[in-house]
């Protein structure tokens, strides 16, 4: 069953025209069944009701989207007639198969095949609001609201058949949506039966989204069916076939498309615009413009790009330069003042024990800015039809974006609505959705349809970006080798980092002149890593760049913010480390998580090490300290391990390169990666997220960066931003799913999160891969082939 | 600065003629009016309601909007309508009969899309590869496709997924369901 490709339908329109069963819903109330005793909490009406009536709540009136109902059974599940069921949820997929993930642990606990649901996704008008997508927690934390209410549902069914059977539930038997009497089987009815194209008028309990539960309690793991398997996703066969109507896909009766005009200097001010230079080209409509944000909107798609390149607009140079030029940006980080700072105390005197060290070493690490640079441009399209307003998107949290909107637009939120559609890749950038916004805008202005598209030299110029970090670290060893002290201190160019769809923080309105009062103060992040270091300090700041506002370097969440930069530095630095006291890179980290035996509920420690354990072996890692004894040929080898964890789940990878001596090129030949994120949903779905998030990091590794001039972005398409390419592929790929529970008193772990995790250790493995093969150690990436043969030549490779 | 013009920008300012032109896509011949200089792209996707081909970059980098032109993968974005001469193919026209190429099928079996926007320049440059390379070797693979850019970093299925076609078509035999997961 696929009906997330059209757009999905309110439940008015999926249930059957019959009223609910009277006697039903009165047997639920007599036996005691249905929860009503949710008190001030519950929501008196349902979701329906509220449609015409409205509940009372911010932004809920007359309109016609009122907030789904999370405390209401039918906002989650609907039973058809055909004996099928569909679920509805408030995430979105990016891609890495998280409703199909949804749609096994729901099929799981109401005990239905696989085969016969089907999953609408993040449309704020028609799933309750779990926040769409973001920080790769959709099963680690929304996963268990829709398994309570696919518990409830199951639950709810057997009640009514056992009325409908004329015996206690005990001695029912449920399987693929039909319920048997145990005692004789021939007598049985369907889901369907009982409820199909129905409501089940059932209330739910929650303080918020995330608690939502009825009185059922979720399946033990070991009565799980589906989940654990690993059936096909749904979305790929309509993704292959061209079938699938994507967001950007969308068009509408007497629609008509528009494109951004970007001030040509960052910060520059619209002075004028030449209406005349683009009135008289084919199909021209309209300019708009507020402050210095400018569009134009014509009939036809290519009319629109040409008129947009050829508008005559006059604007004003910013009285300074907005930044420093991309060559300049460390040096300029290293001596601006602080926006914010964070130093907690630090474990033991890492000064005297530094000062006591028989080995010190130092080293500074650079990242730059890298760009989300979305394979597809930002896009949206607006119907502002009959009062309301409907924005087309494959913005990945919908919900902000809708909240933002009404704000945006003065609207009440009830008359907003998002309908979330399959998009190119987000990872962070449609957190913060800009084309969205502007396409709502200029529907209202026109008064027509609006589908809005960015040109490809502007979102790589425009996006946001992942963050620049320097990085400057300490640390020293004892004489057996042991590392005694650790002093790192991180600066983040993040200031401002935008947030998730506030009104004030899209670069649509910060174009018209929309400030907050107080910029987000950015962040710095520290390792995540469970070594355990007698003598510790972690400082970090954050810096801010000279433009604060309308900057095409406004920071923003790439996939796993922070993470790549840190662990870059972090497990870069401890492989100097353990270079400096001769020790084998893996035994020097297994050294430094066997130094203590505490550890966390989710047994990170013990957890940690296996991981190391597992990759090592998978690997077939040889011990001995790097680098290896270099070979005379032009191509010589090595391997690295870097490991890190995000929030519960850890990771472990190896990377082999390849480096040509002559060239500089680096080939990342082989990666074995050792994942443990608890309990696994879909092992081959999750095998494939881990390989494509660690080929992402790859890409950040050898090629990905930001280059700017005094005035703009130079680096707008994908020669002057590369990303990874075909040729770049690693032969070999390995995953080792380890998810071992050390408490033998636990069959299971929780599920916990998978995607971002893989993005973190990759660049340090393969720097530490470089170093073990040359001898040489990279401390700023991406390692393009001429930054490698420079430092190989000053290393006197 | 070729890159930053627009796909108009050597035609006169001004209103230009609309004129004729008969395009033959998918087995279908159709007729559609517009502007000669308009990319094959924008009347693919907004004049025959095509949604495989895709706009990506407009440059001809990334691959998204790739179609077949008489057997060779070709940048639909960069590509006059004006110019275009021979039968179009797109991904709506691999499958023949109600069944799937054996790429699209290889695809599926392997579940090689993560978001799967690129996938069309992906699935189109590995078949016209495959139409003029039958075996191609992992070099072969690597560099032919090389032009094709997927931003969630898919490669290694799609790598494998071609050569699950190379074994099927030298095999005969269809890959197995069973064989996509394991």
């Amino acid at each position: 069953m696929t009906i997330f490709t059209s757009i999905p339908k309110k439940l008015e329109e999926v249930l059957e025209a019959r009223a609910p069963l009277a006697s039903r819903r009165d047997f639920l109330k007599t036996s005691g069944l249905i929860v009503v005793s949710v008190g001030a909490v519950a929501a008196s009406v349902s979701p329906l009701v509220s449609a015409v009536g409205g509940n009372g709540a911010e932004g809920q009136g007359t309109g016609p989207y009122p907030d789904p109902d999370f405390r209401q059974l039918d906002s989650w599940i609907v039973i058809h007639g055909d004996n099928t069921a569909t679920f509805y949820v408030g995430k979105t997929d990016c891609g890495q198969g998280t409703g199909t993930a949804f749609r096994q642990m729901m099929a799981d606990e109401l005990d239905i095949g696989y085969d016969s649901t089907s999953l609408v996704m993040g449309s704020t008008d028609v799933t309750p609001d779990q926040g769409g997508s973001g920080g790769s927690d959709a099963i680690q934390r929304d996963g268990w609201p829709m398994r309570r209410v696919a518990a409830e549902a199951r639950r709810v069914l057997l009640e009514l058949a056992s009325e409908r059977l004329g015996a206690p539930v005990e001695e029912l038997l449920v399987n693929e949506a039909v319920v048997t009497l145990k005692a004789n089987p021939s007598r049985q009815v369907t889901y369907a039966d009982l409820i199909g194209g129905q409501r089940f008028d059932v209330s739910l309990m929650g303080r918020n989204v995330n608690e939502t539960t009825g009185v059922a309690e979720v399946k033990p793991v070991e009565a799980l069916r589906i989940v654990g398997q690993s059936p096909m996703r749904y979305d790929i066969p309509p993704k292959v076939d061209g079938s699938l109507t994507w967001a950007v896909d969308m068009t509408l009766p007497g629609m008509v498309h528009a494109r951004n005009i970007k001030p040509p200097i960052a910060g520059g001010r619209l002075r004028s615009v030449d209406e005349s230079s683009v009135e008289n080209l084919p199909g021209f409509i309209r300019v708009v413009r507020k402050g210095n944000y400018l569009a134009v909107v014509c009939e036809r798609e290519e009319q629109a790009i040409t008129a947009a390149r050829r508008l005559k607009a006059d604007w004003e140079k910013p009285s300074s330069a907005p930044f420093p030029t991309s060559e300049e940006l460390f040096s300029y980080m290293r001596a601006a003042t602080p926006t914010s700072k964070f130093e907690p105390d630090p474990t033991g005197d890492p000064e005297a024990a530094l000062a006591g060290a028989a080995t010190v070493i130092e080293a500074e690490y650079d990242v730059p800015f890298q760009g989300h640079t979305a394979f597809g441009p930002a896009h949206a399209l607006a119907d502002p039809s009959d009062g309301q307003m409907t924005i087309y998107s494959n913005d990945m949290k919908s919900y902000g974006m809708r909240v933002g909107i009404a704000e945006f637009l003065g609207m009440p939120r009830d008359r907003v609505r998002v309908v979330w559609m399959e998009g190119p890749q987000a990872y962070g950038r449609t957190a913060a959705d800009d084309a969205g916004f502007e396409a709502a805008f200029l529907a209202k202005e026109i008064g027509r349809p609006v589908r809005l598209q960015w040109m490809r030299d502007e979102e790589t110029a425009w996006d946001t970006k992942g963050t620049a970090f320097t990085f400057a670290l300490r640390g020293g060893l004892d004489v057996q080798g042991n590392l005694v002290a650790f002093e790192y201190n991180a600066q983040a160019a993040d200031h401002n980092h935008v947030g998730y769809n506030e009104v004030e923080t899209v670069l649509v309105s910060q174009l018209m002149g929309t400030r907050l009062e107080t910029p987000n103060s950015g962040r710095a992040a520290t390792p995540s890593a469970m070594y355990t270091i007698p003598n510790l300090r972690e400082a970090t700041q954050v810096v801010s760049l000279p433009m604060v506002w309308e900057t095409p370097l406004r920071t923003g969440n790439l996939r796993d913010p922070n993470g790549p930069q840190v662990t870059f530095a972090s497990e870069s630095f401890i492989d100097e480390l353990a270079a400096a006291g001769n020790v084998d890179p893996v035994a020097f980290r297994l050294g430094l998580l066997t130094a203590s035996t505490d550890d966390d509920s989710g047994f990170k420690r013990a957890r940690s090490i296996a991981v190391i354990r597992a990759a090592a072996e998978a690997y077939g890692w040889d011990t001995r300290p790097s680098p290896k004894a270099r070979g005379e040929g032009i191509v010589v080898s090595g391997r690295g391990i870097a490991y890190a964890y995000r929030s519960e789940t850890v990771v472990a990878e190896i990377a082999e390169v390849e480096v040509n001596r002559d060239t500089g090129h680096v080939w990342v030949k082989r990666l074995v990666c050792a994942h443990d994120c608890g309990l696994v949903i879909n092992p081959e779905g999750l095998r494939r997220t881990i390989e494509c998030g660690m080929l992402h990091s790859l890409s950040r590794t050898l090629h990905e960066e930001v280059q700017f001039d005094n005035e703009k972005v130079t680096s707008v398409n994908w020669r002057s931003h590369p990303s990874l390419l075909h040729a770049d592929t690693p032969a070999v790929i390995d995953v080792v799913l380890v998810n071992g529970d050390p408490n033998p008193g636990r069959s299971d772990l929780p599920p916990y999160g998978a995607g971002e995790t893989v993005c973190k250790p990759l660049i340090a493995a393969v720097a530490n891969a470089i170093f073990d093969a040359t001898g040489v150690r990279l401390r700023r990436i991406p390692f393009r082939d001429e930054r490698v043969l420079a430092e190989l030549t000053a290393g006197a490779v | 600065m070729s890159e930053q013009e627009g796909p108009t920008a050597r035609s006169v300012k001004g209103a230009r003629s609309m004129s004729e032109v008969t395009l033959t896509v998918n087995g279908v011949t159709h007729t559609v009016d517009v502007d000669p200089v308009t990319p094959l792209l924008y009347v693919l996707r907004n004049d025959l309601g095509l949604k495989g081909p895709r706009f990506g970059c407009g440059l001809g980098q990334c691959g998204a909007c790739t179609v077949i032109i008489d057997g060779v993968a070709t940048r639909s974005c960069m590509t006059r309508i004006a110019r275009v001469q021979g039968a179009i193919t797109t991904l709506e026209g691999l499958a023949k009969d109600g069944e799937l190429h054996p790429v699209q099928q290889a695809w599926i079996d392997e579940q090689v899309p993560q978001c799967g926007f690129c996938q069309n320049g992906q699935i189109l440059t590995a078949k016209a590869l495959l139409d003029q390379n039958p075996n191609p070797t992992d070099t072969e693979i690597r560099e032919g496709m090389s032009g094709a850019l997927c931003r969630c970093m898919t490669y290694y299925r799609i790598q494998a997924a071609i050569k699950r076609v190379v074994g099927v078509m030298a095999s005969g035999q269809s890959a197995s369901v069973e064989e996509g997961v394991k």
